[in-house]
């Protein structure tokens, strides 16, 4: 039957439109798709009503006296009309330096050897999965050991520099898997063509893949800085206070507090919802603060983008 | 004889080496001993000193402990163009990139036997691969243009070897070379990403000249064009032969018989205890006599394509 229809004279327009015309719906592949979209409508719907709480939390903040809150200290009574969360900004501002200084370079110039120059033998591998496992460490374990290393050897006195490298070496892996990453994506035909014609290996790498793999490596520090920003757990642990601070008047970018007691964005956070229970004006000074945080975390990240498509551009 | 010594301390001072350090570099003196190398080229005459620029002798390309391939003796004449053909996997591409040392960009490949560039061992420990890459230039299988402007291309080899002076003049006098300049010379500033694979390609070729150097080795360079850029290719390799040696790898037969001077056929072996696959260098003569007349069956077979 097949073989005659194939033959010819069986082939009439009706009997072809019969069989090429759309026969019902591909039900499960229906279904795969609206599974697949309930699962990004959830994710999204979370997020949403995250930030809509923490927007309605914060507003009689946000909304009467943000230059007052972004300029104040920490206070005992969420009433206090000084409120805010300046020595926040600061140690979180301090803790960025830290890890921009700190890890950048060390780990991207630790991804450049580990991709460009260290054999590729079993003990690069064991290096290599060595920092991807401490990448997925949790974040408290680097608080303990910023509080061993940074803070009882120094006396139990906990400081801004004692976080600031506790974070700095918690994105540490971070930035060195995601550069290396971006190194490895470089094409080898660049590579090769570029030592066809008589370069060095210092040539190569100066000239082809830091360039093809700049906006990589750029993408995945930024996002390690807003994650370093973000954190909460290892500060607890180094000694970051909630409390009141020392009030002194020093500029922001005074290096004797490097030696101080410190805060950060997200301890005041964690500190304020605790406060909340006692004094419950002090639930909305962290809906506001949180709002701060976020702003300044997508702030980060559209610059990422924004970097990373300049490069992209400029590479071609 | 004096000739080939003193041409070999010239070429070694220019691979960075001291002419102090030529003393027991292997400098083949005797025109009997290179004749002994080579058997299928014995029945030609052998090439003046002056002609000769590579000259390799039981080579052997190795992975690891894999042979790739062996048994190569070849030499190749200046100004002339000399292809390699043969099946795939037959090692004629790791042989190419012996030539200017790109396999050593491969931690594992290592060589054996001589292989003397007008009478230098290139593989003397003394050797600088990258002064070698600069006087032997690639022309890659894949367009591999550097995400720079076309100027930014052809510059680059001057450019690493610390040429600051004088590069508008090599970059037009390269892209002439190449064919390129009428194309482009407007648009030198524009990225070379943007261009056809066929200009790709012609510009892969003005960035290898622009490095002057001595020779050029070609891998498969049109097999990724369609047979215009093809023809274009083949034109342009015969108008800068005069002034470059070419050794050119093709999968293309007629390719081979149309462009080159000498040809020289391999083959694999399959080892039947461990099913490996070794490339040997089965005949090396000149192209009419190898397509028209070889000596050994398995040529014969292959041109004919009764290779099985």
């Amino acid at each position: 039957m097949a073989l005659s229809t194939l033959g010819g004279s069986a082939n009439t327009t009706a009997r072809v439109e019969q069989e090429i015309f759309k026969q019902g719906r591909d039900l499960r592949g229906s279904a795969f798709r609206t599974i697949m979209f309930s699962a990004l409508g959830m994710s999204i719907l979370v997020l949403v009503v995250l930030i809509i709480d923490v927007f309605a939390d914060g507003w009689p903040v946000l909304s009467t006296r943000l230059g007052d809150f972004l300029s104040g200290t920490l206070r005992s009574q969420s009433s206090d009309p000084l409120l805010g969360i300046s020595q926040g900004l600061v140690g979180s501002l301090w803790i960025a330096i830290f890890v921009i200084v700190l890890s950048f370079p060390i780990g991207i110039a630790a991804a450049i050897y580990l991709e460009e120059y260290a054999e590729q033998n079993r003990l690069t591998k064991t290096i290599d999965l060595a920092i991807r496992n401490l990448a997925g460490v949790p974040s408290v374990v680097y608080g303990l050991l910023g509080l061993f290393l940074l803070v009882s050897s120094r006396g139990g006195q906990s400081t801004l520099l004692a976080g600031g490298v506790t974070l700095a070496i918690l994105v540490l892996p971070i930035v060195v898997i995601t550069a290396a990453e971006a190194i490895r994506a470089v094409p080898n035909d660049l590579r090769q063509g570029a030592y066809g014609v008589g370069a060095t290996q210092w040539d190569v790498i100066r000239t082809q893949v830091l360039p093809f793999a700049a906006p990589g490596i750029l993408t995945g520090t930024l996002l390690s800085l807003s994650r370093a920003v973000g954190e909460a757990a290892p500060l607890i642990l180094v000694g970051a206070i909630t409390g009141r601070l020392a009030a002194r008047n020093r500029s922001i970018f005074s290096l004797e507090q490097l030696d101080d007691r410190f805060t950060a964005m997200p301890i005041v956070i964690v500190g304020w919802v605790q406060e909340s229970a006692r004094d419950v004006g002090f639930a909305a000074a962290a809906g506001a603060a949180i709002v701060v945080l976020l702003a300044l975390v997508i702030a980060m990240n559209s610059v990422a983008v924004l970097l990373r498509n300049h490069f992209e551009k400029k590479r071609g | 004889m004096a000739d080939v010594t003193s041409n070999a301390d010239e070429v070694l001072k220019g691979l960075g080496l001291s002419a102090e350090d030529t003393t027991d570099v292997d400098v083949v003196e005797d025109d009997s001993a290179l004749l002994a190398t080579s058997t299928s080229a014995a029945v030609e005459d052998d090439p003046s000193p002056e002609d000769l620029v590579f000259d390799a002798s039981e080579l052997s390309v190795y992975y690891g402990d894999f042979r790739a391939v062996r048994d190569v003796n070849m030499k190749v004449r200046r100004n002339e163009i000399t292809a390699l053909i043969g099946p795939s996997g037959c090692g004629k591409s790791t042989v190419l990139r012996s030539f200017n040392r790109m396999n050593d960009l491969i931690p594992t490949a290592r060589v054996a036997g001589n292989l003397l560039y007008r009478g230098v061992d290139l593989y003397d420990e003394r050797v600088d691969p990258v002064e070698v890459r600069r006087r032997i230039g690639m022309v890659f299988q894949k367009p591999n243009p550097f995400p720079k402007s076309i100027y930014d291309n052809v510059a680059y080899g001057p450019r690493v070897s610390g040429q600051k002076k004088g590069l508008d003049d090599i970059v037009e006098s390269s892209l002439r070379k190449a064919a390129l300049w009428d194309e482009v010379k407007d648009r030198l500033n524009e990225s070379a990403i943007g261009m056809s694979g066929g200009q790709q390609q012609r510009l892969s070729i003005a960035r290898a000249i622009a490095n002057e150097p001595e020779v050029l080795l070609m891998d498969e360079p049109c097999s990724a064009l369609d047979p215009i850029a093809t023809g274009r290719i083949e034109e342009l390799m015969a108008e800068i032969k005069d002034e470059y040696t070419i050794l050119i790898v093709t999968h293309n037969m007629q390719q081979a018989a149309r462009v080159s001077d000498r040809t020289a056929f391999f083959s694999v072996e399959v080892d039947d205890t461990n099913d490996r696959r070794t490339g040997l260098l089965v005949e090396y003569t000149n192209t009419e006599k190898l397509f028209s007349n070889p000596d050994d069956d398995r040529t014969e077979n292959y041109i004919t394509g009764r290779f099985g």
